[in-house]
């Protein structure tokens, strides 16, 4: 699946989208909710962990940690930004 | 109503109604830089009859690139003058009420009574959630604008039975872990696109025209025009909010040790010996800075104990004494053996006491 990353979170990462696996070859677990993806994304970007508010949408929607994510869902990180 | 506003109320779903009900209108803005000067410079020509204008800042070169209302002549000149007088000229029907002064937890309920709407054209987050809660506890809308880079996001909050800045992000995120304006960058004309579309949001939230912008936070991405609308509802718990919090700041256990920019120049007037860091960029630094500074960036303090001599007290300043404040308690912490103080508003302040 692929997740759309704005603000803060763009600059993490360093691009302005990223690819989440949806089947494993390697045994890592899948994520298939919310909370799970966010999980799997601060495994690999730390930094990601440190913000205190940080909205995921799901099709266009936000979504609460317990909703559950599939392949084909649209994904979008959406961090406060500050700047005026 | 006068021929002035012809080419909008001859429009119908406008008209003499929507105009009349602009007129009417008290709008509160807070912030004059990239998004406040758009949003005062068309809600003023299409006649919304209060405007309220909020800043303490005076007007720097590096504001040039995006708040365009500013000419090199109105440099060191204070915003709230500049703006006011510039307004006045465009709309002399408008009333301007100037608020000489930066929205705080003892003046916000005071000030934003008073008005119908507010605009939140600030730059840091506590005084967005300063103006969130305080419009939920009096039970005013704002149109929220913010920018990051090459992206704006824009919401009206708190309109009718609609979500607040909460219900999109409960916390306030602390002081080092999302970059402001002055560290990130902002490219000049985004926060016009922005400014001007939270002027839109406002004349619709006033006259009752079109679809307002609530309960979708609207994000757009000027890489590629990509415009993304994310829909969420209100948590009825931040609708409750009935006092404000005691601190918007991050809260300090320790008082951090400062020096206001008066008392700052008297001893630099003086014979005493001192050093001065300057913790902004080596870019920003390179424009402007004090003479007896020294430029160690704020991500590059380590480079702090080769550059100066330890026995004398150290003063550190940066733009407007945020990253100076952060870099006192770094270094506080690493030489618990210096003294050190941080200069309050930073080079903000030091400009309107040493042109």
């Amino acid at each position: 699946m692929t997740i759309l990353l704005f603000g803060i979170t763009k600059d993490i990462v360093g691009s302005s989208t990223l690819s989440v696996p949806t089947s494993s070859v390697t045994g890592r677990k899948i994520p298939k909710t919310v909370k799970e993806l966010k999980q799997f994304l601060g495994e690999t970007y730390p930094e990601l962990n440190k913000l205190s508010s940080l909205a995921v949408a799901v099709n266009n929607a936000y979504a609460e940690d317990s909703e559950t994510i599939n392949s084909y869902d649209e994904i979008a990180l959406i961090p406060p930004v500050s700047g005026g | 109503m006068n021929s002035r506003y012809i080419r909008q109320t001859s429009l119908r779903d406008f008209g003499e109604n929507g105009q009349a009900k602009l007129f009417k209108a008290k709008v509160l803005v807070v912030g004059l830089g990239g998004l406040g000067l758009p949003v005062l410079q068309y809600l003023n020509a299409m006649g919304v009859g209060t405007l309220g204008l909020m800043d303490q800042d005076v007007v720097e070169m590096h504001n040039l690139q995006r708040q365009v209302l500013y000419t090199e002549k109105d440099l060191g000149k204070l915003k709230l003058e500049v703006v006011h007088n510039k307004l006045t000229a465009q709309n002399s029907q408008t009333t301007f009420k100037t608020h000489d002064t930066f929205l705080t937890k003892e003046n916000a309920l005071k000030v934003i009574e008073k008005y119908d709407l507010v605009v939140d054209a600030t730059d840091n987050f506590p005084t967005r959630y300063l103006i969130n809660d305080a419009c939920v506890i009096l039970n005013k809308p704002f149109v929220y604008g913010a920018l990051h880079g090459f992206e704006g996001h824009i919401s009206v909050f708190n309109y009718n039975n609609g979500p607040t800045y909460r219900c999109l992000y409960p916390e306030m995120p602390n002081a080092e872990e999302i970059p402001n304006c002055n560290e990130n960058g902002v490219l000049g004309v985004i926060p016009g696109i922005m400014g001007t579309l939270q002027a839109l949001e406002a004349v619709k939230v006033l006259t009752g025209v079109g679809e307002v912008l609530s309960g979708k936070l609207m994000v757009y991405n000027g890489l590629n025009q990509f415009v993304s609308k994310i829909s969420f509802k209100t948590i009825p718990e931040n609708k409750k909010i009935t006092r404000l919090q005691d601190f918007y700041e991050p809260v300090e256990c320790d008082v951090i040790p400062s020096i206001g920019v008066n008392a700052f120049q008297t001893l630099r007037q003086s014979k005493e010996k001192y050093t001065l860091i300057d913790v902004r960029t080596t870019e920003e630094f390179d424009q402007s800075h004090l003479n007896e500074a020294i430029n160690v960036p704020l991500d590059n303090l380590d480079n702090f104990e080769r550059q100066i001599s330890t026995d004398k007290e150290v003063y550190i300043i940066c733009q407007s004494g945020k990253r100076s404040e952060l870099a006192l308690k770094h270094l506080q912490t690493a030489y618990p053996n210096l003294t050190f103080y941080h200069i309050l508003g930073g080079m903000n302040k030091m400009m309107t006491v040493c042109p």
